[in-house]
């Protein structure tokens, strides 16, 4: 049951939702079992006669399946067309290129503002708490459902990268090559400890009334406008945002009040409002509670190096950010000297910028170069022209 | 091509798991892959390095071979290669053990500050020698522990590694097999490659 919908980017080449039938539900890491399951995807390229260019993108917390597409509600480019595009690394005249709404989003894909089939209202609250693996369970029921057997490479950033770990620990045997970008194998007690601003600036919103507001009629937009303010500050170095805004002021001289002085008062106050446009404040918190649960050495003993020793057949590639605070290179070394351990063919390399964890979508030539450099070997080994 | 690579290219079996570390921006992985077929992983420091490394497709991690060969397993390679980076080691003995513990085999060249060049240097003129193979004044040189051949052959006791190979490597000419412990060697070698096992 798959609604195609009509190609309206250069490069795209289909997408939908799938929906899957009530027999086949999601299991989830909580025991609870979500039925029925809606996954929201766009495909860019073509998949080939042996079926063995597929590549999956993994995107990050707030971002969704219109990776190279023009979104639908902020009529902006798609969040990765620097690097997903006819010439550039992920292309779609080489590669069929998938792109799918993370478990618990609000862009299709089943979440907590899905109608519960138990009351056919919205979950709210009632929707299962999730994790990175759940995500990945979904992900890879998709996969599946497209008749791809192994992905020729799953490239993950940020919340995406741990995805992409997670397919390698859970999945080795359906992907040919990995690339993590700004990821982690774990959240820190600092990343646990951002998210929980976030969420506390939902949950202290009085229109956010205990997940409920959409049958009230209101949005908790408030509280969702501080979580994006906060959390945007994670995204960019310190240089970064004195390099942009400095100490600027909006006009001439002070207001000797607290209006937006500032222009980087004014830039976060931007970037929270136009958030809530396109966002849902509960897939928020059941987003960033998953990242929170993420620690993928857990289940191996604490021995991270165990996740990976199934997947020495998959080629790895880790990239960091020199000033990502976020998702620090010190975290992508943790994961890197864990795949040497285990084994595993990898390569690492920090990007030297100043442009913090947000560098994944800004102009990086190195990030263009390594990928490029990797896809290609990759290809070459996987017999891709 | 560089000597030390033509030996080194000469001993490595076709088809071997390869780490080379300190590999620069790949160019003897990459000789190595296209002609001895090896499986060839990288360790680098620079990321300038790494990135010409992985625009050529080759395998290579970030990282420095003081704190991070530790993190391969035991017996993962056929061979360790170290050309010319031990003398920048913070900590070469311990560079040497676990590049043994990691491979069967390890491929290490050096200059050999026993040369008469360098001798020379420092007894006539009294200074800090430069030369060839130590081309850099002693305030910017990235050589830290620079040892002569009879010193190496020292810390292979040491550590109770065997000498399956060694020759010396002068000035561009082809690589010369020679006995590692000859007194006339110490003074005439420019650089020299070891080929080590564990005993």
């Amino acid at each position: 049951m798959k609604a195609l919908s009509p190609a309206h980017d250069g490069s795209e080449s289909g997408g939908g939702v799938w929906r899957f039938p009530a027999d086949r539900p999601l299991r989830l890491d909580s025991g609870a079992a979500l039925s029925p399951l809606e996954v929201a995807y766009r495909t860019y390229g073509r998949l080939n006669a042996d079926r063995s260019n597929a590549v999956l993108v993994l995107h990050a917390l707030t971002g969704d399946q219109y990776l190279a597409s023009t979104h639908p509600v902020t009529g902006k480019p798609g969040w990765w067309t620097r690097v997903v595009g006819r010439g550039l690394p992920l292309d779609p005249d080489h590669h069929f290129i998938i792109c799918a709404n993370v478990l618990g989003g609000c862009m299709g894909t089943t979440g907590p503002s899905s109608t519960d089939p138990a009351t056919g209202a919205p979950y709210g609250l009632a929707f299962p708490v999730i994790t990175i693996p759940d995500m990945v369970r979904a992900q890879a029921m998709l996969v599946e459902a497209l008749g791809i057997e192994t992905l020729f490479a799953v490239v993950g950033t940020s919340l995406g990268g741990m995805q992409v770990l997670q397919w390698a620990a859970d999945y080795p045997e359906r992907i040919f090559s990995a690339i993590c970008i700004a990821g982690a194998a774990r959240h820190s007690a600092q990343n646990i400890a951002f998210h929980e601003v976030g969420r506390a600036a939902i949950m202290a919103d009085p229109d956010w009334r205990g997940g409920a507001y959409e049958a009230a009629g209101v949005r908790p937009e408030k509280g969702l406008a501080v979580a994006r303010m906060a959390a945007h500050i994670t995204y960019l170095s310190e240089a970064a945002l004195q390099r942009k805004f400095g100490r600027e002021l909006q006009s001439d001289g002070l207001s000797w009040g607290f209006d937006t002085d500032f222009q980087v008062e004014s830039y976060l106050r931007h970037q929270g409002a136009s958030f809530v446009d396109r966002f849902d404040a509960n897939s928020y918190l059941y987003i960033t509670r998953a990242l929170d649960y993420f620690d993928l050495a857990a289940a191996y003993g604490g021995q991270l190096a165990g996740a990976f020793v199934p997947a020495r057949n998959v080629r790895f590639c880790v990239l960091s950010f020199s000033s990502d605070w976020l998702y620090s290179t010190a975290e992508s070394r943790h994961v890197v000297r864990a795949l040497n351990a285990a084994g595993c063919r990898a390569s690492f390399v920090e990007i030297e910028t100043d442009k913090g964890h947000d560098a994944i979508f800004l102009e990086e030539p190195a990030l263009d170069s390594a990928l490029r450099g990797f896809l290609a070997s990759a290809a070459e080994k996987r017999g891709l022209s | 091509m560089r000597e030390d690579f033509r030996e080194i290219l000469r001993l490595t079996p076709a088809g071997a798991r390869v780490l080379d570390v300190g590999c620069g921006e790949g160019d003897l992985l990459d000789l190595l892959t296209r002609e001895r077929g090896v499986d060839g992983q990288g360790l680098e420091i620079s990321a300038d390095g790494v990135s010409a490394c992985l625009a050529r497709g080759l395998a290579v991690v970030q990282g420095d071979a003081d704190h991070d060969l530790d993190s391969f397993p035991t017996r993962a390679f056929d061979v360790a290669i170290l050309s010319k980076t031990l003398q920048q080691m913070r900590d070469p003995r311990h560079v040497v053990s676990e590049l043994l513990r990691i491979a069967d085999r390890a491929v290490v060249s050096f200059p050999n500050f026993g040369h008469w060049r360098v001798r020379w240097a420092l007894l006539a003129r009294g200074r800090m020698p430069e030369t060839r193979a130590l081309p850099n004044p002693w305030w910017s040189t990235p050589n830290i522990h620079l040892c002569t051949l009879h010193d190496f052959l020292a810390l292979t006791d040491d550590l109770g590694l065997r000498i399956e190979a060694c020759a010396a490597l002068s000035g561009g000419r082809p690589a010369r097999p020679i006995p590692p412990r000859s007194v006339l060697e110490n003074w005439r070698a420019e650089a020299a490659v070891f080929v080590l096992r564990r005993d």
